[in-house]
């Protein structure tokens, strides 16, 4: 039972993280119709960037989850502008698109590998340091984690539910014809979906590297296939699927645990999304839609 | 050290290897051409099936260490372990391939490129860690002793040729641009037959096929055990090349590669593989071993990252500006829908 407990509050804490960094893409997704293969990428360059400011100019850990999100967001707008746009402006296709972010995705990783070189990094971090709740054990990193988490899911659930900007986020993602033609500004909207996955990519990068307490150029792309097993399971597009998603991702990965060797948590991960894509293609909170 | 580096790009011991991988890669991407080029499936797995290949040929030959005699009345043939090892493997992939062909070609282009890519992580960490019988990361040796035997036997029997050393390499290197020739021959029978051209009309428009009564969903089956197949051909090269295999050479990148080849060398046309594959090769070795400047400003570690940053660049750029590939025709394009 305190096994069952440990496990849940392990795979929640990873849920969360996988839930935030998850929104950023399927709005990519849902948008754009670019499925980002650089998004984990993306993750990598927060982190490297709040090391930057971390360790090397030796600034608190807010300050460089600031300047990390500042950073990516600035990456993020400016490859819309001098990569996606001129893409779509000559007329390419959801395959062209995909390719294309899987040669950013390198080109981003071994630029930074070229800055930084193959060593993993620590931030100045205390990570020894951990508390006991009752039976449970948690690190002060998960507790970062889930706390920081926890606040930007809910201020991302009010933006998207709220703000005019996240229902015309929403909108476009569901129907992009509908929505233009409702007067929903897209372009200015595109940049509203970069900057919001930037800040959150160039965010969870570092909380990622904070929880696993190392950083390396792989650190995104490896997180990259359990990010895209949440936005499947949560329906492509839907920013709500994927916070539910990110979540139930993180509780199977980690609770499966107690049956399988955890070496295997991340395939037990893959399986269910290709089970979900079998059973329910449109995810978990998506309309029935043919695929 | 850098001097000596500088004089290889003179030498066939530097270049007989990369023609090896080069003769791998263009194997290996024969069968993705197949796939997306000719049938529009965007399979990102495609490196599971070259470990599958690689791995059970292997595997065959470490744990079983088998031996099959057919009798001949009075004579008798021992089979090479290596040929039923590798026909093993090669049968092993194609299930594999069907297995997740099943759930994933009924999907959206890219809903089967995230299925299949999770899909190669699932074999690549059951590599990992089924370790009583793979070895895990320490690896496999030894399974390879069929090949370095006959490549004894034929560099014993054949004399050098001028400066071409006939040993394990210059073997290797004629036996694998041998079956890249034979695939090329049978692949192009393929792609121009009555059924070859079903393939494309379901990349074009599979309503259309089905329509006339081809069913998308056997063909695009039938061609993912192809391809499987010829992934599983190139693993086993792949194995008798290096001679160790561990799940870290297997990991999505080699995919990519794939793709970077493919579209270098052109949609839906086979010739342009050997092409991309020679082009992609010679920019791996080069970066590695050419000293001149620019190069000589940079580091080996440096260059490892350049070398890809230059891999993802030429993607990038291809699909800005030349998506059809170096022979490539722009009306066999299906990218752009």
């Amino acid at each position: 039972m305190d096994e069952l407990l440990q496990v849940t509050v392990n795979g929640i804490v990873l849920g969360s993280l996988l839930a935030i960094a998850a929104v950023g893409l399927t709005l990519v997704y849902g948008i754009l119709r670019i499925v980002n293969f650089a998004h984990g990428d993306y993750l990598t360059f927060g982190g490297y960037m709040a090391f930057v400011a971390n360790v090397t100019w030796g600034v608190h850990p807010v300050m460089a989850a600031a300047f990390a999100m500042v950073m990516t967001i600035t990456l993020s707008v400016s490859l819309e502008f001098g990569l996606w746009r001129p893409l779509r402006q000559r007329g390419a296709g959801v395959t062209s698109l995909l390719l294309t972010s899987i040669g950013l995705a390198l080109v981003l990783r071994h630029a930074i590998q070229w800055g930084f070189g193959s060593n993993v990094l620590r931030y100045r971090i205390d990570v020894f340091q951990s508390y006991a709740f009752g039976p449970i054990r948690m690190s002060l990193n998960s507790i970062v984690v889930i706390i920081v988490s926890t606040v930007l899911i809910i201020a991302l659930g009010l933006f998207l539910s709220r703000s005019r900007r996240g229902k015309a986020m929403r909108a476009i993602a569901d129907n992009p014809q509908l929505a233009a033609a409702s007067g929903v500004n897209t372009d200015e909207m595109i940049v509203t979906t970069w900057v919001l996955a930037g800040g959150l990519a160039g965010l969870s990068g570092m909380l990622l590297a904070v929880l696993t307490s190392s950083l390396e150029i792989n650190t995104g792309f490896v997180f990259l296939l359990p990010i895209f097993a949440a936005v499947i399971l949560g329906g492509v597009g839907s920013p709500f699927g994927a916070l539910a998603g990110g979540l139930a991702i993180g509780l199977i990965t980690e609770v499966s645990t107690l049956a399988v060797p955890f070496q295997y948590k991340e395939a037990i991960a893959f399986t269910v999304m290709i089970a979900a894509l079998l059973i329910r293609p449109q995810g978990l909170l998506g309309k029935a839609r043919i695929l | 050290m850098d001097v000596s580096l500088g004089a290889a790009i003179f030498s066939l011991d530097f270049w007989i290897p990369v023609g090896v991988l080069a003769g791998v890669y263009t194997i290996f991407t024969l069968g993705l051409q197949l796939q997306y080029g000719f049938t529009g499936l965007l399979n990102f797995g495609h490196v599971a099936f070259m470990a599958i290949g690689a791995y059970t040929s292997a595997l065959i030959i470490f744990h079983l260490d088998p031996t099959i005699t057919i009798p001949f009345g009075l004579f008798s043939w021992t089979v090479p372990q290596t040929m039923y090892a590798s026909l093993a493997g090669i049968a092993v992939a194609m299930l594999f391939g069907l297995l997740i062909s099943l759930p994933a070609i009924r999907l959206r282009t890219d809903y089967l490129a995230i299925t299949t890519i999770a899909f190669s992580e699932i074999i690549r960490i059951l590599i990992n860690n089924l370790r009583a019988l793979t070895h895990g990361d320490q690896g496999v040796f030894g399974f390879a002793k069929d090949v370095t035997g006959l490549s004894r036997k034929v560099s014993d029997v054949v004399p050098d040729i001028g400066p071409i050393e006939v040993n394990k390499n210059f073997v290797l290197f004629v036996l694998v641009w041998l079956v890249v020739i034979i695939l090329f021959v049978f692949l192009q029978r393929v792609v121009r037959s009555p059924w070859g051209r079903v393939l494309r009309a379901i990349r074009e428009d599979e309503d259309a096929a089905n329509a006339l009564g081809k069913n998308p969903f056997a063909y695009k089956l039938q061609v993912m055990a192809i391809g499987s197949a010829i992934g599983a051909i190139a693993g086993v090269f792949h194995s008798w090349h290096l001679l160790f295999l561990n799940p870290g050479q297997f990991i999505p990148q080699v995919t990519f590669f794939a793709y970077v080849i493919l579209l270098l060398g052109g949609v839906a046309r086979n010739i342009g593989i050997p092409l991309g594959a020679i082009i992609f090769t010679a920019i791996f070795a080069g970066t590695r071993s050419l000293t001149f400047w620019p190069l000589s400003l940079l580091s080996s570690a440096d260059r490892a990252a350049v070398r890809l940053i230059i891999v993802g660049s030429i993607l990038i750029g291809l699909m800005a500006f030349r998506p059809q590939g170096l022979l490539g025709n722009r009306e066999e394009l299906l990218l752009d829908r």
